[in-house]
């Protein structure tokens, strides 16, 4: 394989019921950035039936070029049809990096494609960049440039490990959602549209779809929560902790508690975080008005980011928040809340 | 000397271990608090041969051995001491002497419902007037007919309304030999529902309370002639006997009951700060803990002795003994140094070492005090 | 029916990592469990098992010590456990193994192949379609519920915020989703017959159909560039500020970290 003859960013433009998904958007920002040191153009890779529509949204976040595979064959995710039509562009236009977004249908068709041209897969990534591999010149050992090295979590978040794909192309990787960042959108931004359709043979590989049941939301787990908003005696009674519940909404999550406000009676035990509770382990956890015991502690310190807000400046809380502030939560929750949805609608 | 457990042990000791924290660690609390029968969690371990284990598989059993056994109740009483009583005096004082001295048809009739978990098992010896002293028995079983018929009461029965089937012993006759007399006592199978038989009241306890104690009442209870376990007369060698294979599930139990005190003990000093460091890091919490965590690896060694001896020796009631005596006082010790290590938080009930402590009590107590222990340690070797 | 059910060893991360010093992992270091998706999928074919008889065979490919795992598989009642084991397997990539899984299964007969959706170590949820591409079979994964009619399986396909009911020609692949079931324990009757089993050790030698470009750490495309634990966080930064500064700090630090 002459690996100098793929060129060019990929990006597998996801889209549901004829909709773009918010990780095409953010695949293309990704993209164009690792373009820039490589001198590449971006492209986007459209699958679907009757989506050629949807080429200018992609062309207005980043993408230089889009190829359009559009078949009635794949109105409908389906691993085969799909993967078909993803490998078959892959082959065609040889690009020297695939992404591919790690939702549930990136999971399924990200390594059956790879399998099929025979190149390697990283996994739920969470940093990109072009680097030198091996990162350290080794003696007696080539130095290759210009490599995509992807950066991702395993073993349960407990490491960090940084993979190559020095001999193969593509470098495919597929991305976790919500952690690249799109580009502003480029009003009015065109680009360069191929169609591409590889023909489509159905054969005792592609299953049959019987149903499609969309789900209606559940109740809420705390343990489900990417954003947890806590609180503990501290916030005073149980009619205060609306002030927890607007923060909450302002970012997506939900309230927890903490045993104290159990055992008073405001909140019900399976809202309650710590040793005797749930263990949860959120994206961003507030603890507001907890002091911070041991058994509280156990259940919450795993979360990604931890956010205190107390009065009591020695609260143990504090031992293990990654922001502290010492304060009224008063008046500092609400604030707070303000200054959130601000952010959001200047946005 | 093999001191090492073999893999298939090991791998059972991961599964009891994996069944108790998910089963029945999360209702411990509960099972103490409202002194409630884990009737759920005893039809579970049905469903996975826990109540079985020691029994050959002709008779609905696991097929696996005494140690196993032990294992099982050790790694439930490591999270909860009410289950593990359970499944001790079921298997031990009910299905064991069944299997010992039954006919074989008593066996076919009683032990695959038993060994399945289908039904469930207790033992009565206990009477008001008689713990220990076998002696000082008053319930009677008379033959008439086809018949027995039991008059008396038992009490502090583990299992008590829940079981399905009894073994009872009561005394059949009054023996003179050389102008004293004693009496004659027998073993009898006695099943729940009889006419005769009920229940009287249920003992508030101490520990192990989701475990039902409770008193047998018998009035004029008829059961057939063939429901005799055993020989006539020889109820007291049954007893006897019965009791040195219990001895080894409430070691266990007590084995237990220590381990699980110790794991929660070491966490908590490893996470507790006072002063500005962690208590694990004063030199006096470590010493403890190796103090602790020697004894409690002597006491491994003595139960699990104890259970291989029941595999390979007729007789093992001074291994049964030495185990029972020396597991329940180390967990009476254990627990106690681990809730003084937890401070104020090992006296409040959100504490599981505040429950262990007082589950561990009873084991320096039933089937046999560890007063009795020793004299039937210093009986055997100073004869 | 005959089933087969790929499973796979893993650290319990519970307990934290190690690695060695090439930055791969040292597995021998942590407690080794059956992957949980895994388990889902073994208690989905002893299920079939149960409602239609079948022959349920495990297969691992893994260090010898995976052998513990093959017990406990045979304990909660497979008929049959594979072990792929060889120094030279080492080392591979998701790719490497799902060649050299694929290459095993060519060995043997099947009607239904299940695999867990994704190892609790690596995560990546890769080997389960690479082996159903190998194979060239029909594939579905995040299965949360499974039944066969007439030689097809029903399988409900969990996405974000649907499920599609699929139908697909047995033989097929299907991984399986930890939510698909509840799996059984093992029996203490069962481990003890477990170790009167023989567990079926296949090296490189047995394996006809693997390619050498294909296995092992050579035959990875991927390669590890870096690897380290996650930093353990103690305390982070405090401030005590009036209420409009401590928020203004807080909303400085969420657009930093592109919260908002």
């Amino acid at each position: 394989m002459a690996l100098e003859e793929y060129k060019g960013v990929y990006v597998y433009a996801q889209q549901v019921d004829n909709k773009l998904s918010g990780i095409a958007f953010e695949l293309l920002g990704e993209a164009r950035k690792l373009a820039a040191p490589l001198n590449a153009e971006v492209a986007a890779v459209l699958i679907g039936y009757e989506v050629k529509p949807l080429a200018d949204e992609l062309a207005a976040y980043g993408a230089d070029k889009i190829i359009v595979v559009d078949d009635p064959e794949l109105k409908e995710y389906r691993t085969e049809p799909y993967t078909h039509a993803l490998a078959s562009v892959i082959n065609e236009f040889k690009p020297e990096i695939m992404l591919v977004g790690a939702t549930a249908i990136g999971r399924d068709l990200g390594p059956r494609v790879s399998a099929r041209v025979k190149t390697g897969l990283t996994a739920d990534c969470t940093m990109l960049e072009i680097g030198d591999f091996p990162i350290n010149p080794i003696p007696g050992r080539e130095q290759k440039h210009n490599q995509l090295l992807m950066t991702r979590p395993a073993f349960g978040g407990n490491t960090i490990a940084t993979i190559a794909c020095p001999d193969h192309r593509p470098q495919m990787a597929t991305v976790r959602p919500g952690v690249m960042q799109k580009i502003d959108r480029i009003e009015g931004a065109k680009a360069e549209v191929v169609e591409y359709n590889p023909g489509f043979t159905p054969d005792g590989r592609y299953v049959e779809i019987l149903d499609i049941v969309k789900s209606v939301v559940d109740t809420v787990d705390i343990m489900d929560a990417k954003v947890l908003v806590s609180g503990g005696r501290g916030v005073g009674s149980p009619e205060n902790f609306a002030i927890l519940e607007d923060l909450a909404k302002a970012l997506g999550g939900e309230v927890s508690c903490s045993r104290a406000v159990v055992d008073s009676g405001w909140k019900p035990k399976d809202m309650q975080v710590g040793q005797t509770g749930k263990t949860v382990r959120p994206q961003i956890y507030f603890a507001i008005g907890i002091s911070g015991a041991i058994q509280h502690v156990a259940g919450m310190e795993e979360s990604d980011l931890i956010i205190a807000i107390n009065k009591d400046e020695t609260a143990p809380i504090f031992d293990v928040a990654d922001y502290g502030l010492v304060g009224d939560l008063n008046k500092i929750v609400p604030k707070l809340t303000e200054a959130i949805l601000a952010a959001k609608a200047g946005k | 000397m093999e001191f090492g457990l073999s893999k298939k042990h090991q791998l059972a000791q991961s599964l009891f271990r994996e069944f108790a924290e998910n089963e029945v660690k999360p209702l411990a609390q509960e099972t103490d608090e409202l002194e409630k029968f884990p009737a759920e969690t005893v039809e579970k371990m049905g469903r996975y041969g826990f109540m079985g284990i020691p029994v050959p598989k002709e008779y609905g059993g696991q097929g696996c051995d005494a140690l196993t056994y032990a294992m099982c109740v050790e790694e439930l009483s490591k999270v909860c001491g009410t289950t593990g009583v359970i499944v001790s005096a079921h298997t031990s004082l009910c299905i064991d002497p069944i299997m010992t001295y039954g006919t074989e048809e008593q066996k076919r009739k009683y032990v695959p419902d038993l060994a399945s978990g289908r039904k469930l098992g207790a033992f009565g010896l206990t009477e008001p007037g008689a713990g220990t002293d076998a002696q000082g028995q008053q319930t009677k079983a008379v033959l008439e007919g086809d018949e027995w018929v039991l008059n008396g009461s038992k009490c502090f029965i583990t299992n008590g309304s829940y079981a399905d089937v009894y073994i009872i012993i009561a005394v059949t006759g009054i023996i003179e030999k050389r102008g004293r007399t004693s009496k004659e006592i027998s073993a009898f199978i006695v099943e729940k529902g009889t006419p005769g038989f009920t229940f009287g009241t249920k003992e508030k306890k101490m520990g192990i309370r989701g475990s039902a104690t409770y008193e047998l009442i018998f009035q004029d209870c008829r059961i057939p002639k063939d429901n005799i376990l055993g020989k006539q007369g020889k109820g007291f060698g049954i007893a006897m006997h019965t009791l040195d294979g219990g001895r080894i599930g409430i070691a266990a139990q007590a084995l237990g009951l220590a381990e699980g005190a110790l794991e929660a003990t070491i966490k908590y000093v490893k996470e507790r700060k006072q002063f500005g460091r962690t208590i694990g890091q004063f030199q006096n919490t470590q010493f403890q803990i190796a103090d602790l965590a020697a004894k409690v690896e002597a006491a491994k060694l003595l139960v699990y002795k104890a259970a291989c001896a029941k595999e390979t020796q007729s007789t093992y009631s001074v291994e049964a003994a030495m185990a029972k005596l020396f597991a329940s006082e180390t967990a009476m010790e254990v627990t106690t140094k681990c809730v003084q290590l937890h401070g104020g938080y090992g006296y409040i009930r959100e504490y599981d070492v505040e429950r262990m402590m007082r589950d561990a009590k009873i084991t320096e107590i039933y089937e046999g005090t560890s007063e009795v222990q020793r004299m039937v340690i210093s009986g055997s070797i100073m004869k | 029916m005959k089933i087969i059910v790929c499973i796979k060893q893993v650290p319990d991360t519970k307990g934290g990592v190690s690695f060695n010093p090439d930055g791969t992992l040292n597995r021998g270091a942590m407690q080794a469990i059956m992957n949980p998706d895994d388990k889902a999928g073994l208690e989905a074919a002893l299920r079939l098992k149960d409602q239609y008889g079948a022959e349920v065979t495990v297969l691992t490919m893994g260090i010898p010590k995976a052998d513990d795992m093959l017990r406990e598989a045979l304990a909660m009642g497979a008929d049959k456990a594979i072990l792929v084991t060889d120094r030279c397997l080492a080392g591979a990539d998701t790719w490497a193994t799902s060649s050299t899984v694929a290459a095993a299964i060519k060995n043997l007969e099947y009607d239904l192949i299940i695999t867990g959706r994704q190892a609790i170590d690596g995560d990546t949820a890769q080997v389960g379609p690479q082996i159903s591409e190998h194979l060239g079979l029909p594939l579905i994964s995040y299965a949360q519920s499974l039944k066969i009619e007439d030689g097809y399986a029903i399988v409900d396909r969990q996405f974000e915020d649907r499920y599609h009911v699929l139908k697909a020609k047995l033989p097929c692949v299907i991984t399986a989703l930890s939510e698909l079931n509840a799996p059984r324990y093992m029996t203490p009757g069962g481990i003890f017959d477990a170790y009167e089993k023989e567990v079926i050790v296949w090296t490189r030698a047995d394996l006809p159909e693997l390619a050498d470009e294909n296995m092992g750490l050579k035959g990875s495309p991927t390669q590890i560039a870096r690897a380290s634990d996650k930093v353990r966080k103690g305390a982070g930064e405090k401030v005590n500020l009036d209420p409009d500064e401590s928020v203004k700090y807080l909303i400085g630090k969420f657009t930093e970290k592109h919260i908002i």
